[in-house]
């Protein structure tokens, strides 16, 4: 009975969605670890800048979070469930708790705007009824109202962004990761990315965003977790993206 | 499962892949065609066995001035003979309209034989049908109003064998050909999954199940397989109406050859049909785990 109960406060989550304890990842091709020995732990509903520069382990950080990668040694643990010990099968339960942006929007090009939402909810087998619902209002969210009939190659980069955000969001994910989500932006639609994403925490979803922009992390004042050289080097609630600068 | 969503996936990987998809369906064709013609050679061959063997083993030819006791002699040895099971007369007469019958396709030929030109004979079915010798022994030719005696068991065995051979070679090259298949199939699959990858990928990342990332792959070459199935056996029914009915008309009449009937096409389409999906599916799911990842 007691295992019981505690396999049940396992599962449900109550504050803490992510929880690394010693995580090291090394790749074969390589003689240093990409990740090295990083624990951290994040709360449900916080709002994560992981910094460092090119090579550092964000990207590893976030594909181990999907389990697209398994680490070397220690322990993941997301929404409650722990990714060491997790079966192939149960991974895309995962990762549908999990939204995912990219730098380059990752949008399919022959579909609509209303498409490439919908897409995600088809794949993960919604009722239609669900789908013809939510993806007009996830498209007004994201400030996208009237485009839902446009293909992506018709939308500025910014446009493209937001409709990719629209996707990884339409599920309601309980954490967003966003991988240089701004890269490819000059600075003022950065600037509208960032609102859609605080918006989007505001709901209650966490988010993980790797970013290279230091204007962003400056001004937005928020934890910064910075990797070097695959090790964490600093964790700060309210951090800007260089000491001193 | 949405089965909308999965069948649009399927058409748009088979039409995106087209000369691919072609190559695939006209491989698996032909290799799915030989196939069933190798199993209607196999049947048609079983059945010939039966025409012939259960009918004649040896012949006993009888010579032109064979005289009545002769005859008598060798029909009372024969009754009298432990190695004999049955045997039938054939007259001079019942001989030249066994023959009208076997040729009534190529009148000059019945036309040019003179009714006695065909000898009379002892058609003799023997309880072991190898020992051919014994008799042969029994029946020296030349004496006693014989002729010739004749193993057909022996000229059966090399026209079996022969038939036996083009059903073989039949079957290997179905064989050989469904290798191909099966490797372009894979290469179509990796190419469909190549072209696919950004769908792949970001259906991976929203978390599709395994399932509904691989079953459009899986179907597109089933679909594909079950075409090749089906012009498989529209092959093997123009075979039949083209060149088995029309050529082989004259000897299936006669007896010699058996006909193809439409069930024994009707038995092999649905194992041609299984084959050519399985095969199919499996080559694309062996693909899916082994080179892609989905």
């Amino acid at each position: 009975m007691a295992n019981g109960a505690l396999s049940w406060l396992g599962q449900v989550p109550w504050r803490l969605v992510i929880e690394l304890q010693h995580v090291t990842k090394l790749y074969p091709a390589s003689g240093r670890p990409a990740l090295d020995d990083v624990s951290t732990e994040i709360d449900k509903g916080e709002f994560v800048f992981l910094i460092g520069s090119s090579g550092s382990g964000k990207s590893t950080f976030l594909r181990l979070l999907l389990k697209e990668d398994t680490p070397t040694s220690g322990t993941i643990v997301v929404n409650g469930k722990t990714l060491n010990t997790m079966s192939k099968w149960q991974v895309p339960k995962l990762r549908r708790t999990m939204g995912c942006v990219f730098q380059d929007f990752r949008l399919l090009r022959d579909r609509t705007v209303a498409q490439n939402v919908a897409f995600a909810l088809e794949v993960i087998n919604k009722p239609q009824r669900t789908i013809k619902r939510v993806v007009p209002e996830v498209l007004e969210m994201v400030g996208l109202e009237g485009k839902a009939q446009r293909l992506p190659g018709e939308l500025s980069g910014g446009e493209q962004q937001r409709v990719a955000i629209a996707r990884a969001f339409v599920n309601r994910p309980l954490v967003l990761l966003a991988d240089e989500p701004t890269g490819n932006l000059d600075p003022e639609t950065s600037e509208g990315i960032m609102l859609l994403l605080e918006r989007i925490n505001r709901t209650g979803t966490t988010v993980i965003m790797a970013t290279h922009d230091y204007h962003i992390v400056d001004s937005m004042r928020r934890r910064v977790i910075e990797l070097n050289g695959g090790v964490l080097t600093r964790d700060q609630s309210r951090g800007v993206y260089g000491v001193g600068r | 499962m949405r089965v909308n969503f999965v069948l649009s996936e399927v058409a748009t990987g088979l039409r995106r892949n087209l000369t691919m998809t072609v190559a695939m369906i006209l491989t698996t064709a032909i290799s799915l065609g030989l196939m069933g013609t190798g199993l209607l050679i196999a049947g048609m061959i079983s059945d010939m066995k039966e025409i012939y063997y259960d009918k004649v083993q040896v012949s006993i030819f009888l010579a032109d001035g064979v005289t009545d006791e002769q005859r008598s002699a060798i029909e009372t040895q024969l009754k009298d003979s432990p190695e004999v099971k049955s045997y039938l007369y054939e007259s001079k007469d019942e001989a030249y309209q066994r023959f009208q019958q076997q040729f009534s396709q190529q009148p000059e030929l019945v036309q040019n034989t003179p009714p006695d030109a065909l000898p009379e004979s002892f058609r003799v079915e023997l309880v072991n049908p190898e020992r051919y010798e014994v008799i042969k022994a029994e029946f020296p030719a030349g004496a006693n109003g014989v002729d010739q005696v004749r193993d057909e068991g022996d000229f059966l065995d090399r026209l079996f064998s022969l038939l036996n051979g083009a059903r073989n070679a039949t079957i290997a090259v179905a064989v050989i050909q469904a290798l191909a298949a099966l490797l372009l199939i894979s290469n179509t699959i990796q190419l469909a999954a190549f072209n696919r990858r950004n769908e792949t990928n970001i259906m991976r990342l929203v978390g599709a199940s395994r399932w509904y990332t691989q079953l459009p792959f899986i179907l597109e070459a089933a679909v594909a397989g079950l075409i090749g199935a089906l012009l498989a056996v529209g092959g093997l029914i123009l075979t039949k109406v083209l060149f088995v009915d029309r050529t082989l008309a004259g000897p299936i009449k006669a007896g010699i050859i058996p006909p193809v009937d439409w069930s024994a096409i009707v038995f092999i389409s649905p194992i041609i049909a299984a084959a050519g999906v399985g095969l199919a599916g499996v080559a694309a799911y062996v693909t899916l785990r082994l080179y892609v990842r989905l």
